[in-house]
């Protein structure tokens, strides 16, 4: 600790405070000033330096292609050449609507969506159900349910290709045994879009029961009990307690299923017996994602395909908004 | 002392700050001279200049010893070679780099489907390979050399291999349907005319073993039938005229009958499910340049060796082969340059085709003792290599153009396809059409 010494020797930049009171502030506490003032700038500046790099990475790779599919998205730009563009306004935007392949894939988007997202959440609701039960090497069948999803979609997509096989896949095989004829998987249009939808709900059932399983056990036993006292049976348990504890749970994984669902790519691209991008002979199964790759990876052309990036954004915020308002709806009827 | 610590603890977080965005910057940063970095510097250290490849597929050159050999002939010189496995893959990517300078290799390779894409919008940035030393024109074979040849006759890419196309067919299947077995005599059953082709097939089919079909794929068939066209898809002023041009229709129209009689498989080339009829040996006529022998053999049961024979297509094409193009950009142009064109030269091109069965694309190669002498194990004693260069020199010398591989795709995918599936055969040219104009439609 510094002594309060009067006599000690004015430092070299003494002089700076000549009309200050009699106690003339000593180096220590000049220091200590200067530290305390120190401690306010760091109080104030550095969480930002702390949250920084990920505002950085953002800008970089989130909010700069953002715009610059926007800027893009105005121009005629071919992948050949991608700094010699050409100003076309908004046209990129307005042949979309009469755009018969970008509407064709927007309604496979939204059945895929439908076909995989509705049977993968009542499963998982199921699933979790029963995993919340006291269950011998509970442990390793929550890692088995998580299982799939460690899996890359590639890997998934491509055996599913194999037993989805028109002449020598597994299914057709299995269905031959119990006298049905074999069914054209690739080339039909809802074959396809089931099937399609299978490698997404066999991907990702697992990790939404995960997430319904930890908002169960969440569930105060005690509301359990109480029910069980009332003579609740394990439905009306499951409908009147579990239920409406989970509805936030349960609005959280909607809202990211319907994101994920708007962003299926991997699966179809994989699944197309061409090994092109157009989703089958006759586009059946062709997604938005993959309409938008085909534009801009396989025919290169940038500017539409920016174009049709841009409007599945907007398509995508709009289906937030609605989700935003049904939710709010639901939790104000609670 | 805490306010040091607070200190010492707000220079550990703003170095890690730091370095983090020090990183981002490298990781924007050009990387164009990034590739091989320590060795490439020629001159320093070792005084050795390595040599980049960027390749895709098996090209060959490492499997037949050529880098080995180069290296050996010019101890100053490594090769090293970065491959992809698929074009889908590699072309984009490089289209990528040349658009931005960025990335390339010292040598890289182009695929006869991209080439005259990249002929016409990239040529500026590539070496014009005509001016090198010890490259002659006359070596390659015209159509070769003019596919990769831009208006102002600069010529950004030297031939590498082609596939002249011929057709293989299974002896043992065309045994049993009554049919003959020579290779002289099969190509007389169809010389000319690819309607006598679909004839044979009819007359198979009379007599077909139980459960084969005439041909592959209705794909296939389309291929086969549209490379041995002078015109396509583009005529010779760049114009597209795949719609207009009567030649296509007629392959469409052919193609779509053999499906409808049930000539061709419901298959697409290159699946799994195709690879199954290899193996089970379903078909009995194959298009098939000498590279598609090397995928029979890969797909087949043993056996099926030595069943398969080589005879003249109604009329000659070609069927892929690649090209080696030099980027300006480069560190080690001039280098790059003369390990392309020692690696295009016949010499080289034969050993190539010797162990590789990559087709040369130079005649004189043609009368080397690799070729003239070349035996395949799936067709057994039959001498392979002259039919396919009588087939090398019959091609036409076709007009090419930027997206002749979208518009094939979209006939083969979209369009014939479909007729194996029960479409009509105008429903087929219809969605093949719509999908293609849209497809073309920047």
């Amino acid at each position: 600790m510094a002594t309060h010494d009067t006599a000690a020797p004015p430092t070299k930049e003494g002089g700076a405070a000549p009309g200050r009171p009699p106690a003339d502030p000593t180096g220590a506490e000049r220091r200590r000033a200067r530290l305390s003032r120190r401690w306010q700038r760091d109080m104030r500046w550095s969480p930002y330096a702390f949250v920084s790099p990920f505002f950085l990475l953002f800008l970089a790779f989130g909010l700069f292609p953002l715009i610059y599919t926007g800027w893009a998205s105005l121009h005629q730009v071919e992948m050949t050449a991608p700094t010699d563009m050409e100003w076309v306004g908004l046209r990129n935007y307005t042949r979309i609507f009469d755009d018969d392949f970008f509407w064709n894939a927007a309604k496979n988007t939204l059945t895929i969506g439908i076909i995989s997202t509705v049977p993968q959440l009542l499963m998982a609701m199921g699933l979790a159900h029963i995993l919340n039960y006291k269950l011998r090497g509970s442990t390793f069948y929550r890692v088995m349910m998580l299982a799939p999803y460690a899996t890359s979609i590639a890997a998934a997509s491509l055996v599913f290709v194999l037993l989805f096989g028109r002449d020598y896949g597994m299914i057709n095989w299995a269905l031959d045994f119990v006298g049905i004829d074999p069914v054209d998987w690739q080339s039909d249009k809802w074959p396809s879009q089931f099937a399609v939808s299978t490698i997404v709900i066999w991907r990702w059932t697992g990790y939404n029961a995960l997430i319904y399983l930890a908002a169960m056990q969440a569930i105060p036993q005690d509301l359990y009990e109480s029910a069980a006292l009332d003579g609740a049976s394990r439905w009306k348990q499951f409908l009147h307690v579990t239920l409406p504890s989970l509805r936030p749970t349960i609005l959280f994984t909607v809202v990211v299923s319907t994101i994920g669902a708007t962003q299926v790519f991997g699966e179809p691209l994989l699944f197309d017996a061409n090994k092109g991008a157009s989703g089958g002979s006759e586009h059946q199964f062709q997604t938005l994602g993959l309409y938008l790759y085909e534009q801009g990876w396989v025919n290169q052309h940038l500017g539409r395909a920016s174009a049709i990036a841009w409007t599945m954004f907007l398509i995508l915020i709009v289906v937030g908004i609605v989700n935003y308002v049904i939710s709010r709806r639901l939790r104000a009827s609670s | 002392m805490r306010a040091r610590t607070r200190s010492s603890r707000r220079v550990v977080v703003l170095a890690t700050v730091a370095t983090m965005g020090a990183g981002l910057l490298a990781g924007c940063a050009d990387d164009g001279g990034g590739k091989a970095s320590d060795d490439s510097s020629s001159g320093g250290g070792k005084g050795k200049t390595t040599i980049t490849m960027g390749l895709f597929g098996t090209m060959g050159f490492k499997e037949a010893g050529l880098y080995t050999e180069y290296e050996k002939l010019n101890p100053n010189i490594k090769i090293a070679e970065n491959v992809i496995e698929r074009n889908e893959n590699y072309y984009p990517a490089l289209v990528n780099h040349l658009t931005t300078n960025s990335g390339l290799q010292d040598v890289q390779a182009v695929e006869v489907a991209n080439i005259a894409e990249v002929t016409a919008t990239q040529g500026a940035k590539l070496q014009d390979m005509s001016k090198v030393s010890g490259v002659n024109k006359s070596n390659w074979l015209d159509w070769k050399w003019s596919q990769a040849t831009t208006k102002d006759s600069k010529t950004v890419a030297l031939g590498t291999d082609v596939g002249p196309m011929a057709l293989c067919y299974r002896t043992d299947l065309f045994q049993q349907a009554g049919l003959p077995t020579d290779p002289t005599e099969v190509g007389k059953l169809w010389a000319g005319d690819w309607n006598k082709f679909i004839t044979v097939g009819e007359q198979y089919k009379k007599k077909a073993p139980k459960g084969t079909f005439f041909m592959d794929s209705p794909g296939g068939l389309l291929n086969a039938v549209l490379s041995s066209e002078k015109e396509k898809f583009y005529d010779s002023s760049g114009e597209v005229i795949y719609k207009s041009n009567p030649a296509v229709k007629a392959a469409f129209d052919l193609t779509g009958k053999a499906a409808e009689q049930g000539l061709v498989q419901a298959q697409t080339q290159f699946q799994p499910a195709w690879d199954t009829t290899i193996a089970n040996s379903k078909f009995a006529t194959i298009a098939c340049p000498p590279w598609m022998l090397g995928t029979l053999k890969g797909k087949s049961k043993p056996d099926s060796l030595g069943k398969w024979a080589v005879a003249v297509a109604p009329k000659s094409g070609n069927w892929g082969g690649s090209f080696l193009a030099v980027p300006s950009s480069g560190k080690n142009v001039k280098e790059a340059e003369k390990l392309v064109a020692w690696l295009t030269a016949p010499e080289q091109q034969a050993k190539l085709f010797k162990v590789q069965g990559s087709f040369p694309s130079t005649p004189s190669a043609y009368t080397m003792p690799e070729v003239t002498g070349a035996k395949n194990e799936m067709t057994g004693d039959l001498n392979i290599g002259t039919i396919f260069a009588e087939a090398a020199k019959a091609a036409p010398v076709q007009v090419i153009g930027a997206k002749d591989q979208i518009i094939q795709q979209g006939l083969t995918d979209n369009g014939v396809i479909l007729v194996t599936k029960g479409k009509s055969l105008e429903e087929a040219w219809n969605t093949a059409t719509k999908t293609i104009d849209n497809n073309l439609d920047k």
